[in-house]
């Protein structure tokens, strides 16, 4: 493990270099370039806005501005679309770069962080708008900002463990790649990012917890939302899940490595 | 002296489970009795001295890319193990990690940076790799305007960056024009020259004979031979021979091959042999050589004639004849009637391998009533073992005779 450490440290501007590149060529060949990044969330918060504020704006508790529903909306989603992001391409992080694999010497747990820093860097670029956007709406979010980062890197490394133990999978049983794709639709839903955890039945409202998702989504809407600092006691069981996860991980890849690149 | 790379006892088997569950299961060390293991490789074991320039050569599948793979690193040896003493650089695909939206200048940062370069590296040998590669203007524009010849030289120029203590190419290099490969040779060249040990992998005897001082060849998954050069080269072209040999027996319709015509007359054998009557597949330059061709006829036919044409590797017709132009046209033959025929002729052709097509057709002509029609039927090499050397696809056998006038 700690080999693999000092790989990725000796890569390090290697790893850099691609994100670099992965954000230039996105920007570079589309016209509307950066802005495809933003578009994509922010439509999703202007569907679901339109469609559930009906429903939803009356049962946003301690809120009372307008645009109370998109902002929340907006917090949720810019948890989600990270960690959707990490998972869906881990997922396919090892199969995409078979040839690479099979046939140059490189430190291979680049290729994850190659994906994470990338995520990353979108995710900001999709802060940095929605901040400015919540300004134009008449809302600042406070101080307690600074309680994001934490909580973007509890929300990276749960989905860096769940998205690298099933691309390793992913490569021996393709049926992976296709379920998780339905599972995470499955996980919006189950992730209070279009509702408030307190519209759901009192009885289902604890399974809503087993979701690692939950905790964090629920941190994003206390800091951006709410101007409060997140609600630690839901942050313990997504940070177990996220180390959990991440040595599953680590577990499979050492074991599994040299059998992916036969595969392949 | 300690060996620049050595190869100790290397296998490799591939685990096929009947389930990939049974993998999985085996991570967690619960080992199923269902696994087939296929060996490609088995009990390989060679050194390579500092500076030797050494040549893998092998059939398709015998696992040369396997065993280079297992050196270079990216895969892993199931048993044995590879001792490598300095830096390593693999060329086993040109052009690998190209982003083809990045201009040629961003990809060099890029795929030295995923060879292990640091950027102050890629800073100092930058300059080098553009005037290498003769892209010019081009360095500054994605690559994906680039021919791929262009992309090649850039590839190439970069894997080549910087000489490496050991050198391992795959076949990549018959890409891009002949100026270029010329180009590329000469450097590697230059890099054995100056102490690099290379291990190339080529079919192209010309270049395994014009750099390697040794030669190995691999054939299933062990060493079937190591040696001069020569001497394996042709050990290979006799394995090659029996290889199409069987193919022959196994897929008498030679798949891929247009066979075409009418069905009034199939083909049933087609056979290269020399004068003991053995089947031969390698033939020696003047040697002779009889192809013998049977058929069935299926339905009552006027007339029938037999035409054999040979081809180069190119396609190039070199001789052709027919049995009308041997005054021998078959009349009147009955249906579900065997005929055979025997051409015996001297191979007075230059080494290179050529095709035989034949064709069976009416008396007007091929065009008319073509009853069935075989490309590259037979196959076969030519090499000079008895003759001085000449270049060219014939052999006239020039005498020579020279005088020296003085007063």
């Amino acid at each position: 493990m700690s080999k693999s450490l000092h790989e990725l440290w000796q890569a390090r501007h290697f790893i850099k270099n691609s994100i670099r590149n992965e954000f230039v060529t996105r920007v570079v060949r589309s016209r509307l370039g950066l802005l495809w990044i933003v578009l994509f969330p922010l439509a999703q918060v202007v569907i679901y806005a339109f469609v559930l504020s009906m429903v939803m704006a009356a049962k946003l508790p301690g809120l009372n501005s307008a645009y109370a529903y998109p902002i929340y909306l907006t917090a949720g989603i810019l948890a989600w679309t990270l960690f959707q992001e990490i998972v869906t391409r881990c997922l396919n992080v090892f199969i995409e770069h078979g040839n690479l694999l099979k046939k140059m010497v490189f430190p291979r747990m680049a290729l994850p962080a190659i994906v994470c820093g990338s995520a990353l860097l979108n995710n900001l670029v999709l802060l940095v708008s929605v901040l400015l956007i919540f300004a134009l709406l008449g809302h600042t979010p406070d101080i307690h900002l600074l309680w994001l980062p934490v909580l973007t890197v509890l929300l990276m490394a749960l989905a860096l463990g769940l998205g690298l133990a099933l691309g390793l999978l992913n490569v021996f049983f393709r049926d992976i790649g296709q379920v998780v794709t339905i599972v995470l639709q499955f996980g919006f839903w189950l992730t209070p990012v279009v509702y408030n955890v307190s519209v759901v039945p009192e009885q289902y409202r604890y399974w809503l917890h087993f979701n690692p998702m939950t905790g964090l989504v629920q941190g994003y809407q206390s800091i951006l939302v709410y101007g409060s600092a997140p609600d630690f006691s839901l942050l313990v069981y997504p940070a177990v899940f996220a180390v959990v996860a991440l040595l599953v991980a680590a577990f499979l890849y050492n074991r599994a490595i040299d059998e992916v690149v036969d595969v392949l | 002296m300690t060996p620049a790379l050595s190869v100790e006892g290397i296998g490799k088997a591939f685990n096929k489970y009947a389930r990939e569950t049974q993998r999985l299961l085996a991570w967690f060390g619960i080992a199923s009795s269902s696994v087939e293991r296929k060996w490609v490789l088995q009990d390989i074991n060679f050194a390579l001295r500092p500076g030797e320039a050494v040549g893998l050569i092998g059939l398709n599948g015998a696992g040369k890319s396997t065993l280079l793979k297992i050196i270079t690193g990216t895969l892993h040896p199931t048993t044995g193990k590879v001792n490598i003493n300095g830096r390593v650089s693999a060329i086993l695909e040109l052009g690998m990690g190209f982003h083809p939206d990045l201009t040629g200048r961003q990809n060099v940062y890029h795929v030295a940076g995923l060879m292990g370069f640091t950027q102050k590296q890629i800073d100092g040998f930058i300059d080098d790799v553009h005037a290498f590669s003769e892209i010019g203007d081009y360095f500054e524009h994605p690559v994906r305007v680039y021919s791929s010849g262009m992309q090649a030289r850039l590839a190439f120029a970069v894997a080549t960056a910087q000489r490496p203590e050991i050198l391992i190419v795959d076949e990549a290099l018959s890409v891009g024009d002949a100026y270029f490969q010329h180009k590329s040779f000469d450097r590697i060249r230059q890099f054995t020259r100056e102490g690099t040990t290379l291990l190339l992998v080529s079919h192209d005897k010309q270049a395994i004979q014009s750099i390697c001082n040794r030669a190995i060849l691999l054939s299933h998954g062990t060493v079937a031979m190591e040696g001069e050069p020569d001497a394996v080269m042709d050990y290979y072209n006799a394995l090659l021979a029996a290889h199409q040999d069987q193919q022959i027996i196994n897929n008498p319709e030679r798949s891929g091959a247009l066979l075409s015509g009418t069905g009034s007359a199939s083909f049933s054998r087609f056979e290269l042999s020399d004068e003991n009557g053995e089947s031969i597949e390698v033939v020696d330059v003047g040697q002779k050589l009889t192809l013998r061709v049977d058929a069935r006829i299926r339905t009552q036919l006027p007339d029938l004639v037999l035409g054999f044409l040979i081809k180069d590797r190119y396609g190039q017709d070199v001789f052709g004849t027919n049995t009308r132009h041997l005054d021998q046209v078959c009349y009147d033959i009955e249906a579900d009637s065997d005929l055979s025929w025997s051409f015996t002729f001297p191979v007075n052709l230059g080494p290179g391998t050529y095709s035989i097509t034949v064709a069976l057709h009416g008396h007007a002509g091929h065009i008319e009533s073509n009853y069935a029609w075989q490309e590259r039927a037979v196959l076969f090499e030519v090499i000079n073992r008895s003759h001085s050397e000449f270049i060219g696809v014939s052999w006239l056998g020039a005498q020579l005779e020279s005088r020296r006038n003085h007063d």
